[in-house]
């Protein structure tokens, strides 16, 4: 790195420099470093507690890192998690996080609404965003009583209705079946060639194949490999720590 | 049967106010996870406010402004200088001290203004109307019921029509995810307390001018009805709180009117049994939420 300023558009939306985070005694991240430019989708992948989840906690200010950085488009990210909206961050969540008493268009809306301004807009933006992913037709009914595909998708809307230019996807292909796959690659392809930067954590190898511009392996906290998703996939490292355990030859 | 209408309009009135504390009860529940054992006594010293903001300016009407505005500021202040502070593990930990608050609050009134009862003046006659001979709701208990249901009725607009009402829900239901989502969850709980016991000392207002007079346990009694109302309806259901609240509320009239006074409260106690044995959750508790 030189001492100038790089132009704009080559300063990374998402950079993590030398990340550790710990949990009492337990060191859940030593030392990741990866970046996320705008328009491209990363996929984080590892086998289970590798540390991928605490990644986005840590990017969401939800656990304090020992040590390291997390910068958005250059910036400090943001202390506290109530100020992620505002620096154009949105994250979907492993379990979902819906509010399930609530409608699906105010599920939506909740996100809207503390970022202010007229109310007409807002039912507006959270309408176009629902129909986007196919659930206009649901608005009214209370979360709790969608499938669980719709579920998810509803998931993905909250975070997109904000039109977002970091989005954090945790296992967004869990449990859904093949159709529903094919759709949300579609999506994250769309919106990633909207200028939007994608991190996604997955475990689904052909999902993360199909969309990820590029793979971060993680094994016990540590960044064992990086590159294109080929690139990844053959070596042997990953193999060893990752894909051995769960793609079939 | 004209004993029959008096007996339901004088219960519609006091059922309003019962439905108006346990809705306070079950706002602060929802805000905030926590049966405030502490709201009567709370309410009680917005009551004393009022009360000496009216024997000072001569006028009702600006006593129960600033009891209303008293409660609200003590709601806030209860909540982030003490409940805030304690640990959120278990809900035990808010309750006991809430229960110590009560006897914080109720000793420092009896301290500051004595045990005695002090009659206050409603500002309106007590002497029902007559209607075709029947005599039903007094004017006192008109204004009762049509403050308590204009509040009710403000109350639900606010939560469920306001953009500030989603977020109260939001922070209520899921706060992890609410933080996520931008909604500053604390200021949620403080708005949650500061509506809770403005409600409280509103629904005290209205009662204690029909009661023995002001003392530090004039709302004791509100307060234990009323979180039977609450149990009865869901505590975390509005509609349950007035529902029950009105039924409550006649039927302690009616066992009152026919049988005695003092059967009146073993009538909501047999009341809140059945209800726990058959529906555990309250009549109006939603249906438990499929978790995926």
């Amino acid at each position: 790195m030189t001492t100038t300023t790089p132009p704009r558009s080559a300063v990374p939306r998402l950079e993590v420099t030398g990340l550790e985070v710990a949990f009492g005694g337990l060191t859940a991240l030593d030392g990741v470093s990866f970046a996320v430019g705008d328009g491209e989708t990363v996929a984080l992948i590892g086998p289970n507690g590798a540390g991928k989840t605490t990644v986005f906690n840590a990017v969401c200010a939800l656990v304090r890192p020992r040590a390291g950085s997390v910068r958005i488009a250059g910036r400090s990210a943001p202390p506290r998690p109530t100020r992620l909206l505002a620096a154009g961050v949105a994250r979907t969540l492993q379990g979902l996080g819906l509010f399930e008493r609530m409608t699906v268009l105010e599920n939506v809306l909740v996100p809207l609404s503390s970022l202010g301004g007229p109310a007409a807009r807002r039912t507006e933006r959270a309408l176009a965003a629902l129909a986007e992913l196919g659930l206009a037709e649901a608005a009214d009914r209370p979360a709790g009583t969608l499938p669980y595909p719709e579920r998810k998708r509803l998931a993905l809307a909250r975070a997109l209705v904000t039109e977002p230019s970091l989005l954090l996807l945790d296992e967004p292909a869990g449990g859904l079946g093949e159709a529903d796959i094919a759709a949300l690659a579609a999506t994250v392809r769309a919106v990633a060639g909207a200028g939007c930067a994608v991190l996604l954590v997955e475990h689904h190898v052909d999902f993360v194949m199909d969309v990820a511009d590029r793979v971060v392996v993680l094994d016990f906290g540590k960044v064992i490999a990086s590159g294109e998703p080929d690139e990844v996939r053959s070596d042997p490292a990953v193999e060893e720590a990752y894909l051995g355990l769960e793609a079939a030859p | 049967m004209d004993r029959f209408v008096f007996l339901l309009s004088t219960g519609l009135a006091r059922g309003a106010v019962l439905a108006l504390f346990a809705l306070s009860l079950v706002i602060v529940w929802r805000a905030a996870r926590v049966v405030n054992f502490a709201q009567a006594a709370m309410a009680v010293v917005a009551v004393y406010a009022a009360f000496a903001l009216t024997a000072a300016s001569g006028s009702y009407w600006l006593g129960l402004a600033g009891g209303l505005a008293i409660g609200a500021l003590l709601g806030a202040a209860v909540e982030r200088g003490l409940m805030r502070r304690l640990p959120h593990l278990t809900p035990l930990p808010g309750m006991i001290v809430a229960i110590g608050l009560v006897m914080v609050l109720q000793s420092g009134l009896a301290i500051a203004f004595g045990p005695e009862h002090r009659p206050m003046r409603p500002p309106f006659s007590e002497r029902p109307f007559v209607i075709g001979g029947v005599p039903v709701l007094s004017p006192y208990e008109l204004f009762v019921l049509v403050t308590a249901a204009a509040v009710m009725g403000a109350l639900a607009l606010l939560f469920t029509r306001t953009s500030l009402g989603l977020r109260l829900r939001a922070a209520a239901f899921a706060p992890e995810t609410s933080r996520l989502l931008g909604v500053r969850v604390p200021r949620m709980v403080t708005l949650g307390w500061t509506l809770s016991v403005a409600t409280a000392a509103l629904a005290a207002l209205l009662l204690v001018p029909t009661e023995l007079g002001l003392n530090p346990h004039a709302a004791d009694l509100l307060f234990v009805n009323a979180f039977a109302v609450a149990v009865v309806g869901g505590l975390d259901s509005p509609l349950g709180a007035l529902a029950a609240g009105i039924g409550v509320g006649v039927l302690s009239g009616l066992v009152t009117g026919y049988v005695s006074a003092s059967a009146a409260p073993l009538a909501v106690l047999a009341l809140l049994m059945v209800v726990l044995l058959l529906r555990p959750g309250g009549l109006f508790a939603p249906k438990e939420a499929r978790r995926a």
